[in-house]
């Protein structure tokens, strides 16, 4: 009978080779940039469209024009607000399911959007791709998409074909905490890496995947250096503060457009409402959604700072939330009196 | 005008709930985001948060109250500057106006479902895929040259042409460039195109699967081959959620423009994990085309025309037929058109429909059936989806008798698809039940013994197309 090793509290100890002489690749995000007011003003509006049409949504979604599953991003407005502030034409997006910010964010038009959470014929997939999968070619919105990770290699093929086109254009690929541990992100950094794609990889740890806490889920729970085994170099971001969020999307599409290979985001966000509608969020307490809407509310910095550098008055706020709500109300008519698709709709759009 | 409070559906299929709690009074003013009520569903204890800004006017469904349905006014909110008192005593705003969802209509669904072919009243076939146009054959001019290749040139001339026609073509897979291709398929491809249009992947299946189909959204037309279609398993969500599904989710803005290709189903002597047939597997798919050629002229064409196809294609290839010699008519650019079948003999006695390497074992049927006094028509699918069964049809409404061979595994087989069809729509027709001769109901053996008997035999055609003659 072979022998047993003996038991040990200890576990062993292993030889440490000190492997220095590579580049460390975690990276220190760099200041949060200042922010002037036109820019201050348009991360407000932005970030507040995306917010009303959120809630709207949350609204429709209780009265029962929405079906099915929807995922709100309200908290989170902050990362594709300021991502989308350092990008240029042509530059793709491409996110999971929690896509109607992104979508926003794209220049996508209310009506569409919300039309394609009721299901109508005006929605941006004439109501056959629903709350998870949208696309539009004219913004460059590659979706929209319902399994998670897959959003992943996808968003390294869009960077591939930049590449292909050598055409300047990075794609910003982008997914949470709990898609960071599928193994095709994996597979899509190592060639992302490999073959020095233009893509910025962008996670949003808002904490929990679904009702799982990162550090239930996540055994290296700094996403940033997620990369390391690909040489890919990572930085946490403070993803509640759009300027901070800005200025790390400019030194990512700088580093991506000079050719040196993708990089990695790590914005650290957070979700205020459940995962999903039917989501009571009992794995989480109270005061910490409450202590995050307080301190560090995305919108609400952005508003004390336009009111304390005398930008704008309140009632300057007031008329844009006006302006914001409008759009918003004028989004969730729209999509409910707009009709449903033809039933002729059923067969089109399987083949070209 | 002050708003009503609705009792939300917080899951997609509450219809009612119990307003568990309050957590403000009449009086309260309440912001976006606050949270008002709890309500309990059918799984779990829900918030509810307030959507608008004002004060609540009156609570209309207090605390406690048990199946209250959804959209039933809750609670009444005067917005600010309203008169509270005047909201509250005013009785729900617009109350009973419910959303109305219209249903969708029923009878609408199957009308594009095919024709019945039966007549008689019979009713119409289900389970047929939307239609999809297909072009004739092009014809073959007489005198047409014809040139001996292997179904291995075929491919490869096949990807160089379309290669050196179109910029936006390439090919990434594993050993596709430097080793020259696991088969040797890509042979060359490198040294005339480049390590940036031949392209040497990791073995990451899944990854770059993905890759591919993203590189395709972008309008890029990318090869990609799979070692074996075995391996593709890793990458099946990317090829089905991912590029077969996008154009119909995109309501018909981007899909993938792409191929799929390498050798699927049995080659010999590598067992159960490398020897499987998926041509029935990828037929589900509504958004696929799937293409399984024979001989090296329908590899050529059909491979060209995969790749100029806005459509993803999955191109399903045959270890052992690569290397086998066909004739193949030399003209430049030919191309055959994707859904079309093939009649490879006339026949009028019985209809055997093949594809594939499942071919090798029709023809040599028909061959001994013949001596036997026996007429077979062997129609070659070439195409699995769209599937051409107006041909198949065609054969049996004039043979009345029809046996399927394919090297696949029995259950919810190619040749289930094609009997299904025929019963539904050439009923009458028929003078015997369909035969369906498949591979065997087990994984693969590695004896070679054994991995005979798993596959399909020349035999079992023969006695199976006796079978339906009455013979």
């Amino acid at each position: 009978m072979a022998a047993r090793p003996a038991k040990s509290s200890k576990p062993p100890r292993l030889k440490q080779t000190p492997t220095t002489k590579d580049a460390p690749t975690k990276m220190v995000a760099p200041r949060p940039e200042k922010f002037n007011k036109e820019q201050e003003l348009a991360a407000y509006r932005e970030m507040l469209l995306i917010r009303r049409f959120e809630e709207k949504a949350g609204q429709l979604y209780g009265m029962g024009f929405i079906g099915g599953f929807c995922h709100l991003y309200i908290g989170q407005e902050a990362v594709v607000v300021g991502m989308q502030m350092a990008m240029i034409e042509g530059d793709q997006v491409i996110t999971g399911y929690r896509d109607h910010g992104h979508m926003l964010a794209c220049g996508m038009s209310p009506d569409g959007v919300m039309a394609e959470l009721t299901g109508r014929r005006g929605g941006l997939s004439k109501g056959k791709g629903g709350s998870m999968h949208m696309f539009s070619k004219e913004k460059n919105f590659y979706g929209g998409h319902g399994i998670v990770g897959a959003q992943v290699s996808l968003g390294t093929g869009l960077g591939f074909a930049n590449q292909y086109r050598d055409n300047g254009n990075v794609s910003l690929t982008y997914f949470g905490d709990g898609a960071s541990n599928q193994g095709q992100v994996y597979e899509s950094f190592n060639m992302a890496s490999l073959w020095k794609l233009p893509v910025i990889y962008i996670i949003e740890n808002n904490r929990y995947a679904m009702g799982t806490a990162v550090s239930r889920a996540s055994a290296q729970t700094d996403f940033a250096q997620r990369g390391a085994s690909f040489n890919i170099p990572g930085m946490q971001v403070d993803g509640m503060d759009v300027r901070a969020v800005k200025a790390a999307a400019d030194l990512a599409a700088d580093y991506c457009r000079s050719g040196q290979g993708p990089i990695i985001l790590e914005m650290q966000t957070y979700r205020y409402r459940g995962h999903s509608m039917s989501d009571p969020a009992k794995y989480r307490s109270k005061d910490e959604v409450q202590k995050m809407r307080a301190e560090h509310d995305p919108i609400e910095q952005v508003k004390l700072r336009l009111i304390e550098g005398k930008h704008a008055s309140e009632d300057d706020l007031k008329a844009i939330d006006k302006e914001i709500r409008d759009i918003v109300a004028k989004s969730a008519d729209y999509a409910q009196n707009d009709p449903e698709p033809d039933p002729s709709e059923l067969y089109t759009d399987i083949l070209r | 005008m002050p708003t009503n409070i609705l009792m939300p559906a917080l899951s997609p299929t509450m219809e009612e709930g119990n307003l568990a709690k309050w957590l403000v009074k009449e009086g309260d003013t309440v912001s976006s985001g606050d949270v008002i009520a709890e309500i309990e569903t059918d799984k779990a204890t829900m918030e509810v948060e307030a959507v608008d800004e004002g004060t609540i006017a009156r609570i209309v469904v207090p605390a406690g109250s048990e199946a209250v349905k959804v959209n039933a006014v809750i609670a009444i909110l005067a917005a600010e500057g309203e008169d509270v008192a005047a909201a509250a005593s005013g009785g729900p705003a617009g109350a009973e106006a419910m959303p109305q969802v219209a249903e969708a209509p029923k009878e609408a669904v199957s009308q594009d479902a095919g024709s019945s072919a039966a007549g008689g009243g019979a009713p119409a076939p289900t389970h047929v895929p939307a239609q999809v146009k297909v072009a004739d054959d092009p014809d073959i001019p007489a005198g047409t040259e014809m040139v001996s290749m292997t179904v291995r040139e075929a491919l490869n001339s096949a990807m160089a042409e379309e290669m050196r026609r179109d910029e936006d073509v390439l090919i990434m897979g594993e050993e596709v460039a430097e080793y020259q291709g696991a088969y040797k398929i890509t042979q060359g491809l490198l040294e005339e195109f480049g390590a940036r249009r031949v392209i040497d992947t990791p073995i990451t299946e899944h990854g770059f699967a993905g890759i591919g189909v993203g590189a395709a959204m972008a309008g890029l037309k990318p090869i990609v081959e799979f070692m074996t279609f075995n391996f593709a398993m890793q990458a099946i969500d990317q090829i089905i959620n991912s590029a077969a599904k996008t154009l119909y989710m995109s309501g018909g803005q981007m899909g993938a423009p792409m191929v799929f290709r390498g050798p699927n189903g049995a080659a010999a002597r590598v067992a159960a994990q490398h020897s499987q047939c998926y041509a029935a597997w990828y037929s589900h798919i509504p958004g696929l085309k799937v293409v399984q050629p024979y001989t090296a002229a329908d590899a050529k064409g059909l491979l060209k025309a995969a790749i100029r196809d806005p459509n993803p294609v999955i191109f399903l290839e045959n270890e052992i037929l690569y290397g086998q010699s066909f004739e193949v008519p030399k003209i430049e650019d030919f191309v055959l058109p994707i859904g079309k079948a093939r009649i490879h003999r006339s026949g009028g006695d019985a209809t055997i429909v093949s594809f594939g390497i499942g071919m090798t074992y029709a023809i040599k049927a028909a061959d001994r059936l013949a001596e036997a006094g026996i007429s077979c028509e062997v129609i070659d699918l070439r195409t699995i989806r769209p599937m051409d069964l107006d041909t198949v049809i065609a054969s049996v409404r004039k043979t009345g008798r029809l046996v399927t061979v394919e090297e696949g595994f029995p259950q919810s087989s190619v040749g289930d698809h094609i009997a299904s069809q025929v019963m539904q729509r050439a009923f009458d027709y028929l003078d015997a039940p369909v035969v369906t001769i498949c591979g065997k109901d087990v994984p693969m053996p590695y004896a070679a013994n054994l991995e005979k008997l798993a596959l399909p035999t020349v035999d079992e055609v023969v006695e199976a197309v006796k079978a339906v003659s009455y013979a």
